[in-house]
């Protein structure tokens, strides 16, 4: 470190997760400073005349007052390149399996500085065709590729708010992620060597050339968020609920099976099992829509509750920011976030040991704002440099309410800056009615963008259908409150109807088993070939209904049974089993109108 | 490291002292406060500000005199000397003994605070622990190296549930079953609950298998926060280091979350919810994520808590935020209690996270997660159909409520009410598939038609 001792910045207090420091040569907001003699890692959160502020990412036990704080001149930044996916990191980047690895220990241990990608790996190095020396290359050019996994092949790209004329690029090669790869003059006539990786400070976004609109849905192959509440490309979803409600399994689920090309996972501040659960699993499971494994195209971010509370903090700017470098090559990436309350709360925390004035329950006054420039940061965008490409950032995040009450300040703020709102509803999940996402107050943002780009894909039926199925859900929730009172049995038998077909509907179709293997992921044919058949037999039961026919007839029919049991019974590409079961409904409503004489 | 010693103190504020004056002291080290003519008591480093020095003394500071006093710091943060000669002995919350027998000397010793496990040297639990206890076994079913609490209210019969598992617990198809021990946390316990966890442990001839650290609610309350680290650094010696797989029994965890409130209070803390500190998720998960299995180690920690819900309040922060750090929780209900039902576990609010790959073939049984999926969904109904009873009548429901209302009767009455005896797991899927016999075939859309060929040979009741 050139700091003479004269100048050396020095502790003054130390509380919580933060310490106090005097002395730095300069001061500067988002510094990042060494701290102590392990110099754990910190950054400048607060300037007060000659003092600064640290959270530190690692417990303070042992620091004394007057132990020594360097100054690094740099942010917190990632680094971008190969070898993100497939790994696991902390919150503040550091690839756990290498910590492991150099401190031969379980636990994790203080003080390990430890780069995030890989130095000594070599990867294969393919230049773009197009540049040539002379060239004139600007931030977002793509230089090259590299074929980071089975799956994603990773563009190479000159790096924001970098350009200049091309003096050299590498032949077709294998590099190491620090080797030149390319040279290049800068406007003040500097040389600049670029690397297979390239920094950026997370608590800014990544620049692009221009937000779109979002046009296509994330397909996630899970019922009722492909047909009932979906969410597109670029959008942002929140998933509140209480313990126990099912966010991590929902957004297992999402990670697992969605149509993105890139996972960005990031477990904050929960369970050490869960993120070992998804480690464990992802290499195995088959990705279904190019058949590698799932790990290929997924990169986790692991601050469990029991790891230091400020890099908790860190840990959802990490992501997003590794989730931007993605979208910048082309690709649909999904972040989600496991629990966006734990860095709420993180945040409340640090801040209490600020002494800021909270608002409420806690909260500093810049929670919302906080909140709003984490999704901001979702979208579909052109990215910059050329070839043109396009790309998106899904966020979907878990909340986690005290007492699973929505209306605490992080469920309300995150409310207002989310499009799809998922509610897990506890009545639900108490009775192991999963996912157990409440379909009165939940909503979608992205329907009409949805029934469009259905229309275009062949899905007409689509927009029609759900709407089918709405009512009857809508319905069917009226006479629940009326039943409630008097006992089903006292309705007239269309009424009934209603409550057998929404119990259908609820059974087979709303519920989901994240757990069978089948049934966790459902293509979307399969599912749409499901509201048909569904609605198909509500139609022909109604008019049954309507010419006498009694409703136990229909209730016994051996098709209730059929129709809640496809979403496991039937393969889900087995389109000719499904067609067998219209022709048994058919055959079901005839016999029934026959052998009674009822018109059908 | 050297020690500093130091004489008087400037503030006294509840279980915090203030030293002013003092330099070269570390955060979060230990400490110890030397009274003429009484026992010594211990604290912690909680912050420090220039020259003052925020101190926690878990003993209280009733009866400190501001001049008289000299702290001696430690230099080091607070360790437990770890030996496996533990087993079979008491302790109080800083590993002294109580038993009358000479204290723990070894050249193995642990910081109580631990360190978080890096999630790639997990092992994710799988192996199922048989209970002997319906409720458990095949809805809720407990895998070794899980963390799990019961939530009870004041009354309910939570410590002899415990004390049944502690009695029938077998870790089915475990290699080094004989290498099984428990580690006794009681915080804040009362006398009379001591003496039945003591009396357990004799008579389910445990006592030789069991270390106690003991805090009882007569002790100081600052102490409690100490009681769950001790106790589970002494498990995590134990299982990682030397290859037993420990039950981990912490009890209560209302008690140390009280505690944590108060030293909160006196630190004068912006409280989040209910006065409890923003950060007692983060304590909290402290003490939960210690249980586990990690690689190359034979051992587990699989963690039981007891947590009394403050007037039976699910919401209230500490069942609150516990429940979403364990992987599930038992939840014991009053009205069933009220009912003679024992044990009174509220089935479908009671949750196993872990048992989604502890079960099934391979595991317990090839038909249990779709029969737990099955007897789950017919109880849920047959308790709206009850609700709707109360409201219409039983006489107003029709046939099919009729049959689910029974249904749900008869699994309390015969499924949950199995009494202080042990049942196997076997049997406990069994009796499952004989309630769901009641059903027409029409109810059983979570099971398939071959699972029900071949569990229910006489397909029961008729369909109207
Ligand atoms: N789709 C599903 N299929 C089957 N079971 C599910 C599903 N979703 C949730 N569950 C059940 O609910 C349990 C709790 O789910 P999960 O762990 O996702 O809850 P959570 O909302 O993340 O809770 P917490 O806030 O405490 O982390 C799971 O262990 C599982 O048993
Ligand atoms: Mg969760």
């Amino acid at each position: 470190m050139p700091h003479s001792a004269e100048e050396r910045a020095r502790i003054v207090t130390i509380k919580g997760s933060t310490v106090e420091v005097r002395g730095l040569s300069s001061y500067r907001m988002g510094e990042i400073t060494y701290v102590g003699d392990e110099k754990l890692i910190g950054e400048v959160i607060e300037i007060e005349r000659d003092f600064a502020t640290v959270q530190v990412y690692e417990p303070l036990e042992g620091l004394k007052i007057n132990d020594p704080v360097y100054p690094t001149g740099k942010s917190l930044s990632a680094e971008l390149g190969p070898g993100l996916l497939s790994n696991i990191f902390d919150g503040i980047q550091r690839p756990l399996e290498q910590i492991k690895k150099l401190s031969a220990s379980s636990f994790i241990q203080r003080g390990i500085q430890i780069n995030a990608l890989d130095r000594h790996k070599k990867w294969q190095f393919e230049p773009n065709k197009d540049l040539t020396k002379g060239h004139f290359v600007k931030g977002g050019d793509v230089l090259g590729s590299v074929q980071e996994t089975e799956t994603i092949k990773c563009n190479i790209l000159v790096p924001p708010n970098t350009n200049g004329e091309l003096l050299s690029i590498q032949e077709n090669g294998e590099f190491k992620i620090t080797d030149p790869i390319a040279e290049l003059k800068g406007s003040d006539k500097k040389k600049e060597e670029l690397t297979l990786m390239h920094e950026w400070h997370v608590r800014i976004a990544r620049p692009f050339l221009k937000k779109l609109p979002v046009r296509e849905p994330l397909v996630t192959g899970q019922r009722i968020i492909d047909m009932f509440f979906p969410i597109a490309k670029g959008g942002t979803a929140a998933i509140p609920g209480g313990f126990g409600t099912g966010k991590t399994i929902l957004q297992h689920q999402l990670s697992k099976w969605s149509d993105a090309d890139v996972v960005i996972y990031i477990g904050c501040g929960e369970r050490g099992n869960e993120m070992t659960d998804v480690l464990r699993s992802f290499p195995k499971l088959v990705d279904p829509h190019t058949q590698n494994p799932l790990m290929d195209r997924t990169s986790l971010i692991a601050n469990v509750s029991n790891m230091p509370v400020a890099a908790r903090e860190a840990s959802i700017y990490m992501g997003i920011t590794m989730a931007e470098f993605y979208r910048d090559q082309g690709f649909n990436v999904l972040l989600t976030a496991d629990s966006t309350s734990r860095w709420a709360e993180a945040l409340r925390e640090i801040a209490g040991q600020l002494e800021e004035m909270p608002v409420e329950e806690g909260y500093p006054a810049y929670l919302g704002a906080r909140l709003a420039n984490f999704y901001e940061r979702a979208g579909q965008v052109i990215a910059l440099g050329s070839p043109y490409r396009e790309g998106s950032i899904n966020i979907t995040a878990a909340v986690s309410p005290p007492g699973g009450d929505f209306s605490e300040p992080v469920t309300a703020n995150t409310k207002r800056f989310v499009k799809t709102f998922w509610g897990l509803d506890p009545n639900l999940a108490n009775r192991k009615h999963f996912p157990s996402i409440n379909w009165l107050n939940s909503y979608s943002g992205y329907i009409k963008v949805i029934e469009e780009w259905a229309l275009e894909s062949g899905l007409e039926d689509w927009g029609r259908y759900r709407q089918e199925m709405f009512t009857i859900l809508q319905k069917d929730d009226e006479l629940q409150h009326i039943a409630e009172l008097i006992g089903s049995k006292a309705l007239p038998a269309d009424e009934q109807l209603i409550i057998l077909v929404a119990d259908i509907i609820k059974e087979g179709f709303l519920q989901q088993n994240a757990f069978d293997k089948v049934d966790s992921f459902c293509p979307i044919e399969k599912q749409m070939k499901m509201m048909k058949l569904m609605l198909l037999f509500y139609n022909r039961a109604e008019v049954l209904i309507r010419n006498g026919c009694p409703i136990s007839l229909i209730t016994n029919l051996k098709t209730v049974q059929i129709l809640k049991r496809i979403k496991e019974d039937v393969p889900n590409d087995n389109i000719i089993q499904m067609n067998k079961i219209e022709d048994y409904i058919h055959t079901d409503m005839e016999e029934l109108g026959s052998k009674y004489g009822y018109k059908v | 490291m050297a020690r500093i010693t130091v004489r008087g103190v400037s503030e006294i504020r509840g279980p915090i002292i203030i030293i002013e004056g003092v330099t070269g002291i570390r955060m979060g080290e230990y400490l110890e406060v030397k009274l003429p003519n009484k026992p010594t008591r211990k604290g912690r480093v909680l912050a420090i500000e220039e020259e003052r020095v925020i101190i926690l003394l878990y003993q209280g500071t009733y009866e400190l005199e501001k001049d008289e006093i000299e702290t001696e710091f430690f230099g080091r943060t607070m360790q437990l000397f770890v030996a496996e000669d533990m087993i079979g002995r008491v302790f109080n919350s800083q590993g002294e003994p109580l038993d009358g027998l000479p204290g723990i000397y070894s050249d193995e010793y642990r910081d109580i605070n631990g360190s978080p496990i890096n999630p790639t040297s997990r092992i994710y639990p799988r192996d199922y622990i048989e209970t002997g206890i319906s409720s458990i076994d095949s809805m809720n079913t407990l895998v070794r190296g899980q963390k799990l609490p019961i939530f009870t209210g004041a009354g309910l019969p939570n410590n002899q549930l415990i004390g049944q598992i502690v009695k029938q617990a077998r870790i089915v198809g475990a290699e080094g079953e004989d290498k099984f021990a428990i580690v006794f946390g009681a915080m804040g316990l009362t006398m009379d609950d001591y003496i039945y966890f003591q009396r357990l442990f004799e008579e389910t001839g445990t006592l030789d298998k069991v270390v106690m650290f003991t805090n009882l609610a007569s002790d100081s309350a600052a102490e409690r926060l100490i009681t769950p680290r001790v106790a589970l650094t002494t498990a995590e010696y134990l299982a990682f280091d030397k290859g037993y797989h420990v039950l981990a029994i912490l009890s209560d965890i209302t008690n140390y979350c009280q505690a944590l409130r108060e030293v909160s209070v006196a630190l004068e803390t912006v409280p989040a919810r209910k006065g409890f500190p923003g950060y007692m998720y983060s304590d909290l998960a402290s003490i939960y994520e210690r249980a586990g299995i990690i690689e190359g180690s034979q051992g587990s920690i699989t963690l039981i808590a007891n947590l009394t819900m403050p007037n039976d309040d699910i919401t209230h922060p500490i069942p609150d935020l516990t429940g979403y750090i364990t992987e599930g929780q038992i939840i014991l209900d009053r009205s069933l209690h009220n009912r003679g039902i024992y044990p009174p576990i509220d089935v479908l609010g009671s949750l196993s996270r872990l048992m989604k790959d502890g079960i099934g073939e391979g595991y317990t049984r090839k038909d249990h997660p779709s029969l737990s999926n099955q007897l789950y969904a017919s109880y849920a109904e047959g308790l709206d159909k009850r609700r709707l009873a109360e409201v219409i009548g039983k006489k107003e429901l029709n046939r099919r409520d009729q049959i689910l209302y029974e249904f749900a009767d008869k699994f309390e009455d015969n499924f949950v009410n199995q009494g202080d005896v042990y049942r196997s797991i076997e049997d406990s899927l069994n009796l499952g598939w004989s309630l769901l016999s009641n059903l027409p075939e029409t109810e059983l859309t979570k099971v398939s038609e071959a699972l029900i060929r071949e569990h229910i040979q006489n397909k029961g009741a008729d369909s109207d």
